[in-house]
């Protein structure tokens, strides 16, 4: 590099300026176009949508007539199909993690199950959906039942739930573990008594986050064949005939809020379009809301924790 | 676990009080539990495996089936993609190259605001201001995608006919570049993670050389988080190919080989919804063409995530 002289550097100094403060404004403008573009969208949205929802609209089936069509079958079928979800998905989950963090020796077979599991979550849903397809509704005849749409859901938040209580049952010091063998604790005892309980709140936070996803998800509920319009709820789940409980619904056909909103949003004609951004207030207000606390969640540990 | 092998010793003594009896029985009892319970947790953790291989077998079982009555070659050679009509032709490339534009307005919208959002987010903005929009992306990040197809048929394109009048209600550019919205707040935080992972000796070595935060951020921090960042692209894109309801909803339902973004066509996974909403019986050509679709899709993604994921790799090695 050659030595400036005065003269010369000071205007380089000043381009330099220039280009950085050039920067600073093009580096936030990117930044606000990445979230206020959002911001607008959802303005639209809310614009559209939220002067549709009432209590007529959340309990009335879906019709030809757009101010009269409603989502209750949606939102009731979202509902049986978290809770299938959430039964199938979350045991699952936290046992492979907490197989994968405590008991794991290193394997080949470790390591297969690894790969596995960052490969599944880049698969796209409606890979998900396909399988789903070929192997539950068709292999083995399960139909296209909230049963199905709970199993493929739980399968794809497998991964989130997998990684996200790994995460949390990794930030628990070793000391906590030894100290417990220490006492003669067993590996099983040793977990559930102290590893389980202290990272509660961040498997907490990851199974927010993953049924979150799982109730926004639609591809892969559409390609089992979900259908979109649907007129009825499924058989309740308690009945007045001794054992008074039924399974019934596991088997029934159904709807979910996002196929709802699909259903409306590929309807031609202006009518439905208010229909589908009301429901799509809700799912946003819904996953933002479990996104939100899942978020504050982890907030508030990071403040607490004092290992 | 040695505690077994204690086991073994003291089940071995032929006479013994009872009391000790029991107590080795009561251990015996706590590892059968163990063991049981260590079973238990591998099988749940089988459980990826068992789905990924169950993937792989029934996309190609059923793709072998498409591809008995329909030839590699007229599959990727064939410009039409018709398999419903009388008349069918099975040639993927219509809908690849629905999936590619699509996906390649998205990235040409999310990697360059990404970046530079990224690098400002890293290297300019304050802490205060990182600690907001972390979880702010975040946030956006798990926006349902039904709800990223509204905003493309209903806000997007009306938006782009006021600039094109002629812009069909389908088309790709209105989806491509709410793909791109959609997956910016993915290349941003995994950007970021990336160049935040330099090392700030680096940093202070370019300062003290006399560099401006900016020189420092283009010729330090970028090329020392080159790997990271291409994995945060090419994760990116693997997203964006695979990305569903936007392009199902706004994108259009026709097959079309065009390389025109302002035109409708469909993509493979569009093809697959629009499949899937109708009622194909089970086993018939068209049912199996959506797993043929699905594969090349799987492969698509597969061979994206791999990569990506050997980038990542790498740039955590460096340092």
């Amino acid at each position: 590099m050659s030595t400036p002289s005065l003269p010369h550097s000071t205007p380089s100094i000043a381009r330099r300026k220039f280009a950085e403060a050039l920067f600073k404004i093009v580096g936030l403008g990117s930044l606000t176009v990445a979230v206020g573009t959002l911001a607008l969208l959802f303005g639209a949205l809310l614009y559209q949508g939220v002067g549709q929802i009432d209590w007529q609209f959340l309990m009335s089936y879906p019709s030809r007539h757009a101010a009269q069509a409603g989502i209750l079958p949606a939102w009731v079928g979202s509902t049986l199909i978290m809770l299938v979800t959430a039964v199938v998905g979350i045991p699952l989950g936290v046992a492979a993690a907490i197989y994968l963090e405590e008991y794991a020796r290193k394997t080949w077979m470790t390591e297969l199950i690894e790969v596995t599991v960052t490969n599944l979550a880049g698969v796209p849903s409606i890979i998900y959906g396909l399988l789903a397809l070929g192997l539950f509704v068709y292999i083995l005849g399960l139909g296209e039942s909230i049963l199905v749409a709970g199993l493929t859901l739980a399968l794809l938040i497998l991964p989130v739930v997998i990684v996200t209580t790994r995460e949390a049952i990794r930030a628990i010091p070793v000391e906590i573990r030894e100290a417990a063998y220490g006492l003669g604790a067993t590996k099983w005892q040793t977990v559930s008594h102290h590893v389980l309980p202290y990272s509660a709140a961040g498997i907490l936070t990851g199974i927010i986050l993953a049924l979150s996803r799982a109730i926004g998800e639609t591809a892969p509920i559409v390609t089992i064949g979900a259908l979109t319009f649907i007129a009825f709820l499924p058989p309740a789940p308690f009945t007045t005939q001794p054992p008074y409980i039924s399974f019934d619904w596991l088997l029934s056909p159904f709807t979910i809020m996002p196929i709802q909103m699909f259903g409306w949003v590929s309807r031609p004609g202006e009518d439905f379009a208010g229909n589908a951004a009301a429901a799509g207030v809700l799912l946003v207000g819904m996953t933002l809301t479990m996104n939100g606390l899942a978020i504050y969640l982890r907030y508030r540990m990071r403040k607490q924790v004092s290992w | 676990m040695d505690t077994s092998s204690v086991a073994e010793q003291e089940a071995i003594p032929i006479s013994k009080p009872d009391a000790i009896e029991e107590a080795a029985a009561r251990r015996r009892a706590r590892q059968r539990r163990e063991r049981v319970i260590e079973g238990g947790l591998f099988l749940a953790a089988l459980t990826s495996v068992a789905t990924t291989v169950t993937i792989i077998a029934v996309l190609l079982s059923e793709s072998i089936g498409f591809f008995k009555t329909v030839p590699l070659l007229d599959f990727f050679t064939d410009t039409l993609w018709t398999p419903l009509f009388a008349n069918p032709h099975y040639g993927i490339l219509p809908l690849l190259a629905g999936t590619l534009v699509t996906s390649a307005v998205g990235l040409l919208v999310a990697i360059p605001l990404g970046t530079v959002a990224a690098i400002y987010l890293s290297e300019f903005s304050s802490s205060r201001l990182r600690e907001i929009m972390k979880p702010t992306l975040e946030l956006l990040g798990a926006v349902p995608t039904v709800v990223y197809g509204y905003f493309a048929l209903l806000v997007v394109t009306p938006a782009l006919q006021r600039v094109w009048p002629d812009l069909p209600v389908f088309n790709m550019l209105g989806p491509g570049i709410v793909i791109g919205i959609m997956i910016m707040p993915f290349v941003i935080s995994l950007s970021e993670d990336a160049m935040r992972a330099v090392p700030m000796v680096l940093r202070e070595g370019s300062y003290a050389m006399g560099a401006t935060r900016l020189q420092t951020a283009w010729r330090v921090v970028v090329p020392a988080a080159t790997s990271g960042l291409v994995a945060a692209y090419v994760l990116g894109i693997s997203r964006a190919v695979g990305e569903t309801m936007v392009v199902a909803i706004a994108a259009g339902q026709n097959p079309n080989l065009t390389w025109n973004p302002l035109e409708p066509a469909a993509t493979i996974t569009a093809y697959i919804v629009q499949v899937a909403l109708g009622d194909l019986p089970h086993g018939s050509i068209g049912y199996q063409s959506i797993f043929a679709a699905g594969l090349v899709l799987a492969l698509m993604t597969f061979a994206f995530n791999i990569l990506g994921h050997v980038l990542r790799k790498r740039f955590r090695e460096v340092y």
